[in-house]
């Protein structure tokens, strides 16, 4: 049998970095950055265009079509 | 002799602010702004890699408790996408000091000076302490401490070139009617580079390349220290003025005859 944990997974799209993702619906910020595994002290993660502060990752909900950038600090001069 | 470097009020030890970028790893990276005593690092912001975001960070391996995190727009075309990039550096937490930079054309790298000033009102009024890369133009330098900024940065040489300090009677009109910081920002190549811009009065001098390029970066690192501190002191302890023909260093009383 096909396992039955999918029946329960709806599925929402929205952009990362440039990037098609389909993630569960009711996701929030912080729950997507624990999903992937991203410390969110290190990171810094726009919204539509907006920028989220760190206290509201968690009150912020993802919607289908979002777009996000998630960003850090890389080597520069 | 106390000596400071002093960007908006606060004072730094050295006058040596260096990049982070093209080092072989972290490690390297770390142990080359050590050797180099900088207390101001700069920084890019990116994205992060969604399919491998785990990786280390370069915060991991400089503290930004230890270090003042200067973050850059490098790679920003647009006045837009500059004000974007510091808006994003400043809620990391890193403070309010942004190096702005943008560039006009990818095989200078030379800024967009327009769109530098524009960005620069922008941020100004946003509260950014604003340190902007500029062309060794002293009108342009002007201009942008008449906005606000914080410091005035013009290149000594296109970024990553090496060349030194190309336009020194430039560099010098900007300093005589600066009274905020200049600092000598891209194109350093060696040592003495680093040297003449502190012989020349500047009060600072950001590399990258020079150090991280170099065969033995952390070594390169040292030598960048040690030049700033010799030009420095050279320029604090004034030097001789050039003369065409000799003057003996010897006495010449008590002379055999």
């Amino acid at each position: 049998m096909v396992a039955v944990d999918t029946v329960f997974f709806v599925p929402m799209k929205i952009k990362i970095n440039g990037e098609e993702r389909e993630i569960v619906a009711g996701l929030s910020i912080g729950g997507l950055l624990e999903q992937m595994q991203i410390r969110p002290g290190r990171v810094v993660v726009e919204r539509n265009r907006n920028i989220i502060s760190r206290d509201a990752y968690g009150g912020t909900m993802l919607s289908e079509g979002d777009t996000l950038e998630i960003v850090h600090f890389v080597g520069g001069g | 002799m106390e000596d400071f470097l002093q960007i908006a009020g606060t004072h730094y030890r050295s006058r040596l602010i260096v990049g982070t970028g093209k080092y072989k790893d972290f490690v390297e990276t770390k142990q080359a702004i050590e050797v180099s005593g900088a207390e101001v690092v700069t920084v890019a912001v990116r994205r992060v890699n969604i399919t491998d975001p785990n990786k280390e960070n370069l915060l991991d391996y400089l503290d930004p408790k230890k270090y003042t995190i200067l973050p850059n727009t490098a790679g920003c075309y647009t006045a837009e996408d500059a004000v974007r990039t510091c808006r994003l550096a400043r809620e990391a937490g890193v403070g309010k000091m942004v190096k702005l930079e943008v560039i006009g054309d990818d095989k200078t790298l030379f800024p967009d000076i327009l769109a530098t000033l524009e960005a620069a009102k922008i941020l100004v009024k946003e509260g950014f302490v604003v340190l902007p890369y500029i062309n060794d133009d002293p009108i342009t330098a002007k201009k942008l401490e008449d906005i606000g900024c914080a410091a005035v940065m013009p290149l000594a040489a296109p970024i990553g070139s090496g060349l030194g300090i190309r336009n020194p009677y430039n560099i010098r009109i900007i300093l005589e009617h600066a009274t905020v910081p200049v600092i000598v920002d891209a194109g350093v190549g060696t040592a003495s580079d680093a040297a003449m811009a502190m012989e020349m009065g500047c009060h600072g001098v950001l590399m990258n390349t020079a150090i991280a390029s170099a065969k033995n970066p952390i070594l390169m690192a040292e030598a960048m220290r040690l030049g700033i501190e010799a030009g420095r002191k050279a320029y604090l302890a004034g030097r001789i003025p050039k003369k065409l023909y000799a003057t003996a260093s010897t006495p010449l009383d008590g002379i055999l005859s």
